[in-house]
């Protein structure tokens, strides 16, 4: 198993001191190597939950466990060494550092990880996903498509347990989407990854074999009210 | 990729504001190695035994002015000693060697104003400074004052004038500003080499002849009353040196029938007439130094003084506090660029929270966002102030001939000052210092709120 929710909550804190109940899960899981697209309306909490399994946040009780490890009960320091060996990220808007070079946005992937750069492997993966020939262009000089892939190639740059992919197709143009979709979910088949995409487009949804929605596993009311 | 390439990405793409902030750091230090640079050759200048003599002996007063005036001319004499009085000296057996100095005239303002120092040939032929001697620019010369109106020029004074061996000049009497003219030509028999002392901005002339020059004699009575008042205590001399002024008495008692000469007033003026300002005296130990001056403190009119000591106490007391003040304000400057450094740094911190969570999603620790911020400011601090050292040293190499010659300072900007291997580390700590609170603002970032912003 790549992914266990298990009795995971959490709620934020208001500025009155009152807590809003976010994530309120039984159980969730994904066997690796699977691909699931999770669908959920804006403000139900997908972002919470990709921070919650990533590591950035942690729940307010509950494991979760990504390749047999409840990162919830690490130290936040293991938590992002973990992070940066386990976990890799596309996100909507790419989050690429600006100063650096498609091969440096990779490179830098790598070196949180605590084992080394990879420069090869770096270079590989840009190749993968047809950008051998921008290496050390900055993002300012690529397409929004081509920023994208990189940010694809850097989120493998770890060989990772885990993909969560968050609107990676958002803000792409369409001629684009497709591309993008396609190249996130064969690197991971490639590398036998688990993918969690979220989204809120059926039509991307829609490519997946499995779709989750949110709203039907994530009760935070109901979780609430329980712990009332 | 490790954080220092990340921290020196971080200040490439801020371009502009990292090079002003690294340049504030360099014009900072840049001052700061200019002063020390400066501070060192005044040191050489002042601190170290920049004449080979034990003792200056001149007359009672100031010691700081005797020394002031006899190794650096920077002041006025005190007063004269009487000429008969170096005789003695020469005669003491703890003394090896003592010559005379005759002080109070310069060279015409245009000329640049330089003392002009009477003395003979015996000045020349001892070690300025120990183990140096002196030494002569472009033969032909000669380190020998033999003609009356010979002159040995310092290196600065003929840098100045553009005079060579065989130039004539005039000199003005009494002070700098004096509008007494001498009518007599020197002519240039040497150039002295430069030695980072006084000596180069000094003309040298035969004693003898400062002597013979229109002004520099005194009336008989005035220099009676100055014998029995040097030589009241010894009526041997008293007697030899009255009956010296007895037969000039006598001579010009007879008038108009005598030349200048035989009247007193030119070549055979009298011993007992002549006047010296100081005496450089080397004694054969340093202890017959000590028994000397201790003597002449309780015998003489006369005193002697270590002429390292006056200074020591000046550098002490007024110089090196001028210089640590420099040191401090230049040490101000550096750290109000590293004030410079923390603003920018720290306005750029709300433009680069997304950064700083892109890095921590990627799996950066906090301690790591911390450390590259605080590297960008070392980098900062350290670059900048590698830069100014480098600047400061430049400065000093292409300006060092210009200053020594327009000051006698002898820069030596290739020799680095102790002072200097602090520098890198206090600009490393200033670093940290300035970079901390901008990288707890990176430590600090709440990343899930940094990626959604």
């Amino acid at each position: 198993m790549s992914l266990i929710l298990d009795h995971v909550k959490k709620s934020y804190k208001e500025p009155n001191g009152n807590r809003l109940p976010v994530l309120g899960i039984d159980r969730y899981e994904l066997q690796q190597g699977e691909q699931a697209a999770l669908v959920g309306s804006s403000g139900g909490g997908k972002t919470t939950l990709l921070n919650v399994i990533s590591g950035i946040l942690t729940p307010d009780s509950g494991q979760v466990i990504v390749d047999g490890r409840d990162i919830a009960g690490l130290h936040e320091v293991s938590r992002d060494r973990f992070r940066a060996a386990k976990i890799g990220f596309v996100f909507q808007t790419f989050n690429l550092l600006p100063a650096f070079t498609a091969l440096e946005n990779v490179l830098l992937g790598m070196s949180f990880s605590g084992r080394g750069v990879d420069r090869p492997f770096a270079i590989s993966l840009l190749e993968r996903v047809g950008l051998g020939s921008r290496l050390n262009h900055v993002p300012g000089r690529m397409s929004v498509g081509e920023q994208q892939r990189v940010s694809v190639a850097r989120s493998m740059a770890n060989k990772p347990a885990l993909l969560l992919a968050d609107e990676p197709t958002a803000n792409v143009d369409p001629a684009n989407q497709e591309l993008i979709l396609n190249l996130i979910k064969d690197t991971c088949k490639e590398h036998n990854v688990t993918l969690l995409m979220v989204t809120h487009a059926m039509e991307v949804a829609n490519t997946f074999t499995r779709i989750d929605r949110l709203a039907d596993f994530n009760k935070p009311l109901l979780a609430s009210s329980e712990v009332s | 990729m490790n954080l220092f390439s990340i921290a020196w990405k971080s200040v490439k793409q801020r371009r502009l504001a990292s090079a002003l902030t690294a340049l504030s750091v360099a014009l900072g230090v840049m001052l700061m190695v200019v002063v020390i640079v400066i501070s060192g050759a005044v040191d050489g200048v002042f601190n170290q035994r920049t004449i080979a003599y034990d003792l200056i002996v001149g007359a009672k007063g100031s010691d700081l002015q005797l020394v002031l005036s006899s190794v650096f001319r920077i002041q006025p004499p005190i007063a004269n000693l009487p000429l008969m009085y170096l005789d003695q000296l020469k005669n003491d057996p703890r003394i090896e060697t003592a010559i005379p100095l005759a002080f109070g005239d310069f060279t015409k303002p245009e000329h640049g104003a330089f003392p002009i120092v009477g003395t003979t040939t015996e000045y020349f032929l001892n070690e300025y400074t120990p183990g140096k001697m002196y030494e002569v620019e472009n033969q032909p010369g000669t380190r020998q004052l033999n003609g009356h109106y010979d002159a040995v020029i310092g290196s600065q004074v003929a840098y100045q004038n553009d005079w060579k061996v065989g130039d004539k000049f005039s000199i003005v009497h009494g002070s700098a500003d004096s509008e007494t003219m001498h009518d007599e030509l020197f002519e240039v028999v040497a150039v002295l080499r430069q030695t980072g002392t006084p000596n180069d901005r000094s003309v040298f002339l035969n004693l003898e002849a400062v002597y013979t020059l229109e002004g520099h004699q005194k009336s008989v009575e005035e220099v009676e009353t100055r014998l029995q008042d040097f030589y009241g205590n010894d009526a041997e001399r008293l007697a030899l040196a009255m009956g010296q002024l007895k037969q000039l008495r006598e001579k010009r008692a007879k008038g108009q029938e005598l030349g200048d000469a035989e009247m007193g007033y030119g070549m055979d003026t009298p011993d007992a007439m002549k006047e010296i300002t100081a005496v450089y005296v080397k004694t054969r130990s340093a202890f017959d130094a000590v028994r000397f001056q201790s003597e002449l403190k309780n015998t003489s009119k006369a005193v002697a003084v270590n002429p390292i000591r006056p200074i020591q106490r000046l550098m002490t007391n007024i110089v090196g506090n001028i210089q640590k003040a420099l040191i401090a304000l230049t040490a101000m400057i550096i750290v109000v660029s590293g004030i410079s450094i923390f603003v920018s740094i720290y306005n750029s911190m709300s433009d680069r929270k997304r950064e700083i969570g892109i890095m921590r999603a990627l799996g950066a620790r906090r301690g790591s966002v911390f450390a590259i911020v605080l590297a960008e400011s070392a980098v900062l601090c350290i670059g900048g102030g590698l830069m100014g050292w480098l600047l400061g040293h430049t400065l000093a190499i292409v300006a060092a001939p210009q200053v020594s010659a327009m000051t006698g300072l002898l820069l030596n900007p290739w020799v680095i000052d102790k002072s200097e291997f602090v520098l890198f580390p206090v600009l490393l700590v200033l670093g940290a210092l300035v970079g901390f609170l901008p990288a707890l603002t990176a430590y600090r970032t709440n990343v899930a709120d940094a990626l959604n912003g």
